[in-house]
C-alpha cells in the first residue's frame, strides 16, 4: 500500500489540505473527505455523468480522476453553483421545466451545461442534445433538460444584454 | 374566492434541494465511526459451494469482520415470500426464495457468498479478492425452453424440475369458438425486458444503537415500512425498535421494492453485532448482477378473427424466466397474462404460462412488470391478423375497443392484487381519434410515405393502444397537521423515487386547506414519521396515498370550520379558507389565521369540550376496493436507414388517460420518462448472457441505456376519464408511458421495411438484430 499524499485543492473558491491514499477518487475525496455529497456517482466507469465536475473549468468525471490529481487546482461542484438563496440561471431553468425527476444525474447535468454555457452562449437544440448525450439520464426523458438548457442560456444573454 | 391548486403544473417543491446538492440520498449519509461493507459475490453460475476461505480475507490490515452463511447461525433463513398466488384453481407453485448468503449452492453469478466489513469500502473491496470460494461448477440453466427439458440439471436440488409455477386462466371457450373464425393466425414471439438501470445504485445504511436500543436505517427502497416490519421479526426487535428512512432515492422503477436483499438482511444485523453503524453503497458493477431483473418471455399466441376483424379470441402460452429465486410469485407473468387483454372486448381467452428457474439474477417487477410483455403479443397479433383481413392497424383497434357503455367490465379473470380483474371506467375511442389526428395518420399514408418512398426513404408509421391496471390496495395513510406557524406538515408512508410526492400531495391537501402547496411540508418515507402503509409500486402512489392525503385533509378543513365558525360566529358553510386564512365569504376583515387556530387547539389551561381531539389535525386511510386501469394510445413515425439498419424517431404521440391530474407538469415527465425507457427497451438495451450463465451486458459500454440523441421529443395530449373508484377520481400513470413502446416500435419498423419485409415477433430489436430478420427473410423469400 503506497503512503498517503497530501493534497491541497481549491473546491468552490474554498482551500482544502487533506492526506488522502493516492487510489482515492476525486469523487469519493469531494463526497467523503470534503462532505460534498452534492456530487453524485453513478456508475464509476465514467459512462454516466452524474460525477462530472469542473476542474479548472473543464467537465470531468470525477470517477475517473484521483484526488491526488487535483492537487493544486480548482474544482466546481453543484454547491458553488447558487449565491445564497439566489439559484444559478441554470438551476432555475431546471426547477421551471420540470427538467429532473429523482434528481441524481442532475447535479453532473448542471456542471457539464455550466462548462458547456460558457463555450457556446448560443447553442441550438442539436447542440445541446449533443452536449446532454454525455450524460444519462432514468426518468425524464431528455426533452425538459434540453429545454431548461436552452432556456437558461435565453436568460443568460438576455440578462447580460441588459447589463451592457 | 378559494384558488384552485389541484390540476395546476405547479413547479416542484423538492427541486431547490436536488438543484442545489443538499437533498440526502443514502450515499450521502455519514456517521461517527461508520464502517463499511463489501460483499464477495460467486463468480459461477451454478454449483456446489464446498467452503469458503476467508482466513486471508480476516487477516488484512483494516478488516474488522468477515462472515459466511456459517456465521450467520439461525438468522440464516430464506427471504420471506412476499406475494402467495393468487386463487386460481389448479395452479402449481413451488416458490423458493433469495438467502442472505449462499449456502450449499450457488444459483446465479452476483449471489452473495461473504460479506466483509472494513475501516474503507476500498479495503474492503480488497478483502473481498482475498477470499477464495470453493465451488464445484455445475452447468448453467439458461435457455427458457431448455429449462424445463427432461435431464436438464436443477437450479432447486429438491424440486422435481425447473418448474417455478403454472396458470391456466380463461375466459368463454375459446376451442369451440375459434371454429367460427375467418382467419386464425399463430405466432411465437419473443419479448425480453431489460433492467431498471436506475441512476442510484442500491445502498444501505445500518445503525444499531445499545444504549437507546434503536436501530436506524437507510435504505434505497420503495417500502420503508415493509422493510421496517419484516427487519424487525428477523432481529426479535419491536417495530418501533426500528426507523427505516427512504431518504430522496435516485430512481426506483421497481427493483427497490423488492424484499429483502441480502444486503437489508445483514446490514443491520452486522450493525448490531458489531455496535458500530455500517454503510454498503453498491457499485455499478454489482448492480447488474445484485439488483433483480426484469427479462424474457416466450409466447405462442394464436388469434382468431372474424372477417370484418372483429376479434373472436385469443389462445396464448407462454414461459416466463424467474431467475434463480421467485419472491414476488406470479406477480410479472399474471400481469403479462391479465394485461394482454388490453382495452379490447375479448369474449374468449385461453391463457397458460410456466415460470421456469434459470441461473440468472432474479426477475421481480420493473417499470410496467410484465404488462409490456402480454401488450405486445396481443397488439402484434392485431396488427398481423390486420395485415392479413386488408384491415388497417386503427381500424383493427377502433373495432375491437370496450365501449363507454361497457364498463365497469369484468374479464372474470383474477388480477395480481388478487381481485377480480375488472376495468372501472373507460372511453377508448377518443383517444384514438386524437393521436391519430396528431400523428397525421392518414396524410402520412396517402402522401409522405409514397413521398418518401419515391426518394428511396424508408418512412414507417405505428399506432397501439394498451391498458395499465393501476394503484392497487391494499391501503395507504396519511397525517395532515396545522402547525402553530400557519404552516401545514403532510405525513405519508409512501416514499419518493422522483414523482413529485412533495408537490403533488401538497397539492391534494392546498385544495382543501387554502394554503400556497409551497408553504406545505411533505414528508415521505420515514417509518419514524408514518408507520402505515404498503409502498410505491404499481402506478399507486396518487391514487392510493394521494386519496389518503385528501381525506385527511378534508378531515382537518372540518375541524377548522367548525372552530372558526364558533369563534367568527358564522355558519360553517359561510366560511372559506383563503391564504393560510379561514374567513368568512367575501369579508378578509372577519377572519383567522390557521396558524393562531392551531395554537388554540391545543391549549395550556382550560377544558376541552370532551369528545373532540386536540390541534388541527387528522390522519386518514384509502384502500381502494379494486385497482383503477388507466389507458391511452402512442403512435409514431420512424425512418429506417436502409444501409446502416438504425431507426430514427420523427415523431411520438402520447394520447393517455389517467382520470382526473393532480399536476399536468410532473404528469408530462412522468409519460415522457416511460417512454424514454421504452424506448430503450425497444432498441437498446439488452441483457446479453452466454450459455454458462455469465452476463456478457455488465456495463454502460454494453447495456446502452438511450441518451439525449436518441430519445426524441415526445408530445402528449389527453383524455379525462375519472375513476369512480376514489374520491379524486386519479387512475395511475406511472407506468404507462414505457408500455406500449415495444409493439410500436415493432409495427412502425415493419412499416417501413415494407411489402416483404419480414414481421417482427420480438423484443428488443437493434440495427443488427434488423438486419439479420432482413437478410433472413430474403433468403426464404428466394427459396420460395
Amino acid at each position: 500500500m503506497h503512503e498517503n499524499r497530501t493534497v491541497s485543492v481549491t473546491v468552490n473558491g474554498r482551500r482544502y489540505e487533506r492526506s488522502v491514499p493516492p487510489r482515492e477518487l476525486l469523487s469519493d475525496f469531494l463526497r467523503h473527505s470534503l462532505g460534498l455529497t452534492g456530487t453524485h456517482v453513478g456508475c464509476e466507469h465514467g459512462v454516466c455523468g452524474a460525477c462530472t465536475v469542473l476542474l479548472d473549468g473543464e467537465a470531468v468525471r470525477s470517477c475517473l480522476i484521483f484526488a491526488v490529481q487535483a492537487d493544486r487546482r480548482s474544482v466546481e461542484t453543484v454547491e458553488g453553483l447558487a449565491s445564497g438563496e439566489n439559484l444559478d440561471p441554470l438551476q432555475a431553468a431546471f426547477k421551471e421545466h420540470h427538467a429532473l425527476q429523482c434528481g441524481f444525474c442532475t447535479p453532473g447535468i448542471l456542471m457539464s451545461m455550466k462548462a458547456f454555457l460558457r463555450e457556446s452562449p448560443n447553442p441550438s437544440e442539436a447542440e445541446i442534445r449533443d452536449a446532454v448525450s454525455g450524460h444519462l439520464c432514468r426518468c425524464t426523458g431528455y426533452q425538459n433538460i434540453v429545454d431548461a438548457v436552452a432556456s437558461a442560456a435565453k436568460n443568460v444573454a438576455a440578462a447580460a444584454g441588459r447589463e451592457e | 374566492m378559494e384558488t384552485r391548486y389541484f390540476g395546476r403544473g405547479m413547479r416542484r417543491n423538492e427541486d431547490r434541494r436536488l438543484l442545489t446538492g443538499k437533498a440526502l440520498f443514502v450515499d450521502d449519509v455519514q456517521l461517527p465511526g461508520m464502517l463499511h461493507v463489501a460483499f464477495k459475490r460467486s463468480d459461477v453460475a451454478h454449483g456446489y459451494l464446498r467452503g469458503v476461505d476467508v482466513s486471508a480475507a480476516r487477516e488484512r490490515p483494516g478488516v474488522v469482520a468477515v462472515y459466511t452463511a456459517e456465521d450467520l447461525g439461525e438468522y440464516w433463513q430464506p427471504g420471506p415470500l412476499l406475494l402467495p398466488p393468487p386463487p386460481i384453481p389448479g395452479t402449481v407453485f413451488h416458490p423458493r426464495t433469495q438467502v442472505p448468503l449462499a449456502k450449499g449452492k450457488v444459483r446465479h453469478v452476483g449471489e452473495p457468498i461473504a460479506v466483509i466489513v472494513a475501516e474503507s469500502r476500498y479495503i474492503a473491496e480488497d478483502a473481498a479478492d482475498d477470499i477464495w470460494p470453493d465451488i464445484d461448477s455445475l452447468p448453467a440453466v439458461i435457455g427458457l425452453e431448455e429449462a424445463l427439458l427432461p435431464g436438464t440439471v436443477k437450479v432447486h436440488d429438491d424440486l422435481e424440475s425447473n418448474l417455478a409455477a403454472s396458470v391456466r386462466q380463461g375466459k368463454g371457450d375459446y376451442a369451440a369458438a375459434r371454429q367460427e373464425a375467418d382467419l386464425l393466425l399463430e405466432r411465437r414471439f419473443y419479448y425480453d425486458h431489460g433492467i431498471a438501470a436506475s441512476m442510484e445504485n442500491r445502498g444501505v445504511v445500518a445503525s444499531w444503537d445499545d444504549r437507546a436500543q434503536q436501530l436506524e436505517i437507510w435504505d434505497t427502497t420503495q417500502a420503508p415500512i415493509a422493510i421496517r416490519n419484516g427487519l424487525a421479526g428477523m432481529l426479535g426487535l419491536a417495530e418501533s425498535q426500528v426507523r427505516v428512512v427512504a431518504p430522496f432515492i435516485g430512481g426506483g422503477f421497481g427493483p427497490k421494492i423488492m424484499m429483502f436483499y441480502p444486503e437489508e438482511v445483514l446490514l443491520p444485523w452486522i450493525s448490531m453485532r458489531l455496535g458500530k453503524p455500517v454503510k454498503w453503497i453498491e457499485d455499478r458493477a454489482e448492480n447488474f448482477v445484485a439488483t433483480t431483473h426484469e427479462r424474457d418471455q416466450i409466447h405462442w399466441a394464436e388469434i382468431a378473427l372474424r372477417r370484418d376483424g372483429k376479434l373472436i379470441g385469443i389462445r396464448d402460452k407462454f414461459i416466463h424466466d424467474a431467475g434463480a429465486y421467485n419472491p414476488y410469485g406470479l406477480t410479472v407473468p399474471i400481469n403479462s397474462q391479465c394485461t394482454l387483454l388490453g382495452p379490447y372486448d375479448v369474449p374468449n381467452y385461453d391463457s397458460r404460462f410456466e415460470v421456469v428457474y434459470t441461473n440468472k439474477t432474479l426477475v421481480t417487477p420493473y417499470r410496467g412488470a410484465g404488462r409490456q410483455h402480454g401488450v405486445f403479443v396481443m397488439e402484434r397479433l392485431l396488427d398481423l391478423g390486420g395485415r392479413a383481413l386488408g384491415i388497417d392497424p386503427v381500424e383493427m383497434r377502433r373495432r375491437n375497443f370496450l365501449q363507454p357503455e361497457d364498463f365497469p367490465h369484468n374479464h372474470g379473470l383474477i388480477y395480481q392484487d388478487f381481485s377480480e380483474l375488472v376495468y372501472d371506467s373507460g372511453n377508448y375511442e377518443p383517444a384514438l381519434d386524437k393521436a391519430v389526428a396528431m400523428i397525421g395518420w392518414r396524410q402520412f399514408k396517402e402522401e409522405k410515405q409514397p413521398r418518401a418512398r419515391a426518394e428511396g426513404k424508408s418512412l414507417g408509421i405505428g399506432l397501439v393502444s394498451y391498458v395499465e391496471g393501476t394503484g392497487i390496495g391494499p391501503y395507504e395513510g396519511a397525517r395532515v397537521t396545522v402547525e402553530p406557524t400557519g404552516t401545514v406538515s403532510v405525513a405519508t408512508g409512501i416514499g419518493t423515487q422522483g414523482q413529485g410526492h412533495y408537490t403533488v400531495f401538497a397539492q391534494v391537501v392546498a385544495e382543501q386547506l387554502g394554503i400556497d402547496p409551497t408553504k406545505i411540508t411533505v414528508v415521505t418515507g420515514d417509518t419514524k414519521v408514518f408507520h402505515w402503509g404498503a409502498g410505491t409500486f404499481a402506478s399507486r402512489g396518487a391514487v392510493v396515498a394521494g386519496n389518503a392525503c385528501h381525506a385527511a385533509a378534508v378531515k382537518v378543513r372540518g375541524k377548522i370550520l367548525k372552530m372558526a365558525a364558533d369563534r367568527l360566529e358564522a355558519a360553517e358553510e359561510d366560511l372559506e379558507l383563503v391564504g393560510g386564512k379561514v374567513q368568512v365569504r367575501g369579508v378578509p376583515a372577519k377572519s383567522l389565521d390557521l396558524g393562531q387556530l392551531a395554537r388554540e387547539a391545543n391549549p395550556m389551561r382550560g377544558a376541552v369540550t370532551p369528545g373532540t381531539e386536540p390541534g388541527l389535525e387528522a390522519t386518514c386511510y384509502f384502500g381502494p376496493e379494486y385497482g383503477t386501469t388507466a389507458s391511452g394510445v402512442h403512435a409514431m413515425v420512424v425512418e429506417l436507414d436502409r444501409e446502416t439498419f438504425d431507426v430514427k424517431i420523427l415523431k411520438y404521440v402520447v394520447v393517455h388517460d389517467c382520470g382526473t391530474v393532480i399536476n399536468p407538469l410532473v404528469l408530462e415527465g412522468q409519460i415522457v420518462g416511460g417512454v424514454a425507457q421504452g424506448i430503450g427497451n425497444a432498441f437498446y438495451e439488452k441483457i446479453v448472457y452466454d450459455s454458462e450463465g455469465q452476463l456478457l451486458t455488465g456495463s454502460f459500454a454494453d447495456y446502452l441505456l438511450p441518451t439525449a440523441a436518441e430519445v426524441p421529443r415526445i408530445e402528449t395530449d389527453h383524455v379525462v376519464t375519472p375513476s369512480p373508484l376514489n374520491p379524486l377520481g386519479i387512475k395511475g400513470a406511472g407506468e404507462a408511458g414505457a408500455i406500449p413502446v415495444g409493439p410500436l416500435f415493432a409495427q412502425a419498423v415493419e412499416d417501413a421495411l415494407g411489402v416483404g419485409g419480414p414481421e417482427i415477433l420480438e423484443i428488443p430489436l437493434s440495427p443488427h438484430r434488423l438486419w439479420e430478420l432482413t437478410a433472413a427473410e430474403e433468403a426464404a423469400e428466394e427459396v420460395r
